[in-house]
């Protein structure tokens, strides 16, 4: 009995982590340039409405994961006009962001609730997704679970292999220094910003798409929340965000799991999981993290005046 | 921080203009998604401010918003961001709560203040909880309220699913009904409570506290620069723990209003976002008491609004976030980055 518990949880935990990793890796771009975003649940959001709109109007949910991606960059840039060039406060900001996601994708998705969709469904890779076990636990996923490590590669790639990465990671660092060198930090801050909200936006859709298949209003429950959480866990590296990713998606599924099995725990009890886990992560890691956290992280680049 | 006390009409006349802009970009919102943003914005009034009891209602809402903003305001005066007002909200209802459905014997006299007491020990614990994770260097306030919200909530979903759960009431997830003495007391014949009495009297503290005593000085300068005030011996921790606590306290204060008084009995619908409101309203008032009694009227009005759009337009009651985020865009954008 415990073999088929441990694989449900397994493969349960590459579901429901899923999303946390592009949520994680999203705001480790923006945090990299300097920039914290409590939006990012606003923008999960609107990438969580806006792909199951436009799936349930073409019926083709790859288009609703492209509209995603580019609705939540789109929705990032008012983040950035706010923060970057009014220099706003980049807390504040995010939090209005985020209510604005929440008001935003109610509208959008009030004629939708109720409906359900096929959504992505799981490819079986031929042959591999046959043998017994492995193939279940590995190669039975939507595009979304299979691309989601090569994307984490792909930021991390682009972060610390190009001049580019670079370039954002020294804005993140010191800003003065990097516009003394050369560097543009509102235009990179942007492009960063713009980056971020694509995978955000991909985050929510993997919520409406692939695992919900619905929608509801605030369906992200938080999740933006958490992977502010991940990205300090994971101290700022897109690689180690798919270790956290990982493990908080592990607290989703077993608790999911243990509901399904009727464990008799109050369901709400186990609701808690994440975010409790979330408060003990950051506080065990706090010694290790202080180092690793972008210099001029939540500060604002007040220009050379 | 004083931003109403030296140009208070200048900010005034701002701060309308922005409120015009804010509420343009909405009517466009509404005209897109087809509805009538002149029959919306007319509705709205109506309802609030077009008759006493639709007035008398919005005070009742301001009850709430007034102390959820000074559980914000409050720790922002050290650079604390308090998001948590929510989460110690249903915390402050939880704890009074338990006093009111256990205590049923006792007289008025004696449960209303204890109710209130562990209403503020609710939210304050909750609050306290963060800042003492700061102090430790464990997490940011900013991150640690948030998460707690999640937590609250769930917690007070727990106790009224579970244990707590009325028996008398068939399926409906309550507590059982607060006792007559549990109730704080209305008045004029509407549904303004003591609560208001709560709210004036935190509001007179904090403009008191802040500029009339060495507390209210110590906090400046640990706002102006955290170093050179631990340099000349104030004690930066007990100040980030002990404003968490009041703050959360307020909060919870505003948690035990709404079971006591509007609702009689704990219900995991306590709080319409109550908390985070509370934020924008001490966000948009700089923390000025006069501009947060100014911001929570608006709000109040604004949020009533929401339900009335639902009804009336079927617009989701969620839609009136939107104006409240575009209402704090526009002040955020106005006013820019202030170097921390």
């Amino acid at each position: 009995m415990i073999g088929p518990f441990l694989i449900s949880i397994f493969s349960g935990a590459i579901h429901s982590g899923t999303p946390l990793l592009y949520a994680t890796l999203s705001e480790a771009v923006g945090e990299r340039t300097g920039i914290v975003n409590l939006g990012l649940e606003g923008v999960m959001l609107i990438g969580a409405v806006v792909g199951f709109t436009t799936t349930v109007q073409t019926g083709n949910p790859f288009l609703g994961v492209l509209a995603a991606a580019l609705a939540g960059g789109l929705f990032n840039m008012v983040f950035g006009f706010l923060v970057i060039t009014r220099r706003a406060n980049q807390l504040a900001s995010g939090l209005a962001l985020m209510f604005c996601g929440v008001g935003l994708s109610a509208m959008i998705g009030a004629s939708l609730i109720g409906s359900r969709i096929e959504g992505l469904n799981e490819i079986q890779i031929p042959l591999l997704s046959g043998i017994p076990v492995i193939g279940r636990m590995f190669f039975n996923y939507d595009i979304l679970v299979y691309s989601a490590i090569p994307v984490a590669v792909l930021v991390w790639w682009l972060m610390f292999r190009t001049r580019w990465g670079l370039s954002l990671r020294a804005i993140g660092e010191n800003p003065t220094a990097a516009f003394a060198a050369g560097k543009n930090p509102h235009r990179l801050q942007y492009q960063a910003l713009f980056i971020a909200g694509i995978l955000g936006g991909i985050a929510g859709a993997h919520l409406s798409l692939a695992i919900a298949k619905t929608w509801a209003e605030w369906m992200t429950a938080g999740r933006g929340f958490v992977a502010v959480a991940l990205v300090i866990f994971s101290k700022w590296h897109p690689i180690r965000a798919i270790a956290g990713s990982l493990l908080f998606g592990g607290a989703i599924s077993l608790q999911l799991q243990m509901q399904a099995r009727g464990v008799p725990v109050s369901s709400f009890l186990l609701d808690m999981l994440p975010y409790v886990l979330s408060l003990v992560v950051l506080a065990i890691w706090s010694g290790a993290r202080r180092h690793a956290a972008p210099g001029s992280l939540g500060r604002v680049f007040q220009g050379t005046e | 921080m004083a931003f109403f006390r030296n140009r208070r009409m200048a900010g005034l006349i701002r701060f309308v203009g922005l409120f015009a802009l804010a509420l343009m970009i909405f009517a466009a919102v509404l005209l897109v998604f087809g509805k009538n943003p002149i029959r919306a914005y007319w509705d709205i009034f109506s309802a609030t401010l077009g008759s006493s009891y639709g007035i008398s209602e919005v005070l009742v809402r301001m009850i709430p918003l007034i102390l959820t903003a000074l559980a914000v305001a409050l720790p922002s005066r050290i650079w604390l961001i308090n998001v948590g007002g929510e989460g110690q909200l249903f915390i402050g209802a939880l704890f009074a709560t338990w006093g009111a459905v256990n205590f049923t014997n006792l007289p008025a006299w004696l449960l209303l203040p204890s109710i209130g007491i562990l209403g503020f020990l609710g939210g304050g614990l909750w609050g306290a909880i963060s800042g003492f994770m700061r102090v430790r260097g464990w997490a940011s306030e900013t991150i640690s309220t948030l998460l707690m919200n999640y937590v609250a909530i769930l917690l007070v979903n727990f106790f009224v699913f579970g244990p707590w759960k009325d028996p008398e009431s068939a399926n409906y997830p309550q507590s059982a009904p607060f006792p007559d003495a549990a109730i704080l007391p209305s008045f004029f014949g509407t549904r303004i409570h003591l609560g208001a009495v709560l709210a004036i009297v935190g509001l007179i503290l904090f403009y008191f506290v802040l500029s009339r005593t060495r507390w209210g000085l110590e906090m400046r300068a640990i706002g102006v620069n955290q170093e050179a005030a631990r340099r000349n011996g104030i004690s930066t921790s007990r100040y980030i723990i002990l404003l968490m606590l009041i703050g959360g306290g307020m909060a919870g204060l505003a948690g035990m209003g709404e079971v006591s008084a509007i609702h009689g009995q704990l219900r995991p619908s306590l709080s319409p976002g109550l908390g985070y409101t509370g934020f924008l309203i001490s966000w948009m008032a700089g923390g000025h008491p006069i501009g947060i009694v100014a911001a929570a009227f608006l709000l109040s009005v604004i949020t009533s609004g929401g339900d009335i759009l639902q009804m009336t337009h079927r617009i989701p009651a969620a839609g009136v976030h939107i104006l409240m985020a575009l209402i704090l865009f526009v002040v955020l954008a106005r006013r820019g980055g202030k170097p921390r």
